[in-house]
């Protein structure tokens, strides 16, 4: 196959000797995961962090004197500034540490909806939150749910039939009335890469505070806050190596500092009094109860793994599999990408229909072989939705996977076919 | 591939679906979706002299989701209303067992072919979305009939 694109830079085969489970083997099939964009799995180096830090240094974060909780508490900070680090945050006291990316969202559209009147975070009638349509339920549902608490309005932009974001009417779209443009930067659904300097250029025109989505772009490729010039950045752990249960929220200083809180508790005060309290700055004002402590750390340690592999390099091997996965579905009857079909602006998410088979069925009889896809919605409804289709069938490769296994799906694909055609 | 789940009759049902079309007259109608896969189904019931006089019903969904949904009108269709909801009763028994329950073929007939489905918790869900829509709208039927004058 011809491609202009570089050869994988690193030992693959070394990679995936770190990741225990991809040795299974599944329903006496060699296992083939390609569901990563729904979760990755976990390298020895992260589960040895995790546990070497349980094992030997934990204790409560923030509370103590005694000595563990001194060591767990420098080692949940050293996490903090490990991730400012892999997101080029100028300043580690910008990263919030949340559960997952949903709670990241909720986080920032509730504080907006705290806000009191006149405060810069404040909607009310007459004023505008604005996504896209690609958007996962999880940067979309919070803010209907804001919208709904505050009488704003939310707008959309829409798509083309190519998977992209239509731009046409974004002077429109995002206007003077605007507050917030929440954004996905890949989509875990098309795979479409959308051009955030082209949606940020226009919210800072009419004063609207952007948030991007990164849950499929800080896995995948090297994420710079600064750059990006966004005022929010929400990740998740459990897409790029680390546990489920950790994610993160990055936000401009100057704003998490005056953001009013979203839950209250423990650790997110300054002042406690019977009639009310003052809180504390970021990151700890968005920091009630006992955070995700070991999670944390590694998370940490899988930026270490991310950035020690190189994400630049990451990302060419990922658009190698990718290009060879869209070019040989290309090459079949009857199967159709769903999103770009081109390697332009586009991350590793493929989704795909086959004619005639139910997704739920491609992906029951694609188990059958060993190899595990993401079947249904995607908590993108809307997409499936403007596309006509209940459902996609959505291959999705990380770090650790082969063009052998790309090509395990493509010919997956045609004895699907065979078996649903009979 | 897949024989254990994917049993001829299931096939034969997902390509020649029974009494599929929406049909008058009818009590009731009803819309009941999968949440997590997409899947719905649009059911209408018409029941008289407690008995299932007609189930019709349109939707998209995959091919366990399909052939259930053809093979429960044909068990429920022209039965008792009590005798039909206990067929259901067995048929979501079935699909509850994790693969440890020996279907009755004479309660459930071809919904014997659903077994190996039950294997499949993620699946579960599929096989029931056509009964789980007959037996809402049913009991929406017998109650508006009771009340009726």
């Amino acid at each position: 196959m011809t491609s202009l694109l570089a050869a994988t830079t690193y030992d693959v085969a070394a990679v995936r000797a770190d990741f225990p489970v991809l040795a299974r083997e599944v329903n006496g099939r060699p296992l083939v995961y390609l569901d990563n964009a729904s979760s990755s799995h976990k390298p020895r180096q992260v589960l040895d962090a995790e546990r070497e830090f349980v094992e030997q240094h934990y204790s409560n974060v923030h509370r103590g004197v005694h000595t563990l909780s001194q060591e767990a508490t420098d080692a949940y900070e050293a996490a903090r500034e490990r991730v400012a680090r892999f997101l080029h945050a100028p300043d580690a006291r910008e990263v919030v540490f949340t559960k997952n990316a949903t709670e990241a969202y909720n986080l920032v559209a509730y504080s907006f909806g705290n806000a009191k009147a006149g405060s810069r975070f404040a909607l009310g009638p007459g004023d505008e939150v604005c996504v896209t349509e690609m958007e996962h339920h999880s940067n979309l549902v919070p803010w209907q749910m804001l919208c709904e608490r505050t009488g704003a309005t939310l707008r959309w932009i829409p798509l083309t039939d190519g998977g992209r974001l239509d731009l046409t009417d974004l002077d429109t779209l995002v206007n003077e009335r605007t507050k917030v443009l929440a954004f996905v930067h890949v989509s875990n659904i098309l795979g479409t890469t959308n051009p955030v300097d082209v949606l940020v250029a226009r919210a800072k025109q009419v004063g609207a505070l952007t948030l991007l989505d990164g849950a499929q772009s800080a896995p995948h490729q090297p994420v710079d806050v600064a750059a990006l010039d966004v005022d929010f950045f929400v990740l998740t752990g459990h897409k790029m190596l680390a546990p489920s249960g950790i994610g993160v929220l990055w936000g401009r200083r100057e704003l998490l500092d005056v953001m009013p809180p979203f839950l209250g508790g423990g650790s997110m005060i300054e002042v406690v009094q019977m009639a009310g309290s003052t809180y504390a700055p970021s990151p700890e004002r968005f920091e009630a109860g006992t955070p995700v402590i070991s999670q944390a750390v590694a998370l940490a340690a899988a930026c270490d793994y991310l950035d020690d592999l190189g994400l630049e390099r990451v990302h060419a091997h990922e658009q190698l599999l990718t290009a060879r996965l869209i070019e040989g579905i290309r090459g079949l009857d009857g199967v159709q990408v769903i999103g770009p079909d081109s390697m332009h602006l586009r991350g590793a998410a493929v989704s795909f229909a086959i004619e005639g088979v139910h997704p739920h069925d491609v992906g029951q009889s694609l188990d059958e072989l060993g190899i595990a896809v993401r079947v249904g919605h995607h908590c993108a409804a809307p997409v499936c939705r403007r596309y006509g289709v209940p459902a996609t069938t959505r291959a999705s490769s990380y770090l650790y996977n082969t063009e052998g296994e790309i090509d395990a799906l493509l010919e997956g694909i045609t004895t699907v076919q065979r078996f649903w055609s009979r | 591939m897949s024989e254990s789940l994917y049993q001829e009759i299931i096939l034969d049902h997902y390509r020649n679906p029974h009494h599929k079309g929406l049909r008058d007259p009818y009590d009731v109608e009803v819309h009941h979706v999968n949440p997590t896969c997409g899947d719905e189904v649009t059911l209408r019931v018409k029941v008289a002299g407690g008995l299932v006089q007609d189930v019709s019903y349109e939707g998209q969904g995959c091919s366990i989701s399909q052939a259930s949904t053809s093979v429960m009108t044909d068990l429920v269709i022209g039965k008792p209303v009590d005798e039909a909801l206990q067929t259901g009763e067995a048929f979501l028994a079935l699909m509850q067992s994790r693969g440890q329950l020996e279907p009755d073929e004479d309660v459930l007939e071809d919904g014997i072919a659903f077994a190996g489905v039950s294997r499949y918790p993620a699946r579960v869900k599929c096989a029931l979305l056509g009964w789980m829509a007959w037996k809402d709208a049913t009991a929406q039927a017998v109650t508006t009939g009771e009340a009726a004058p």
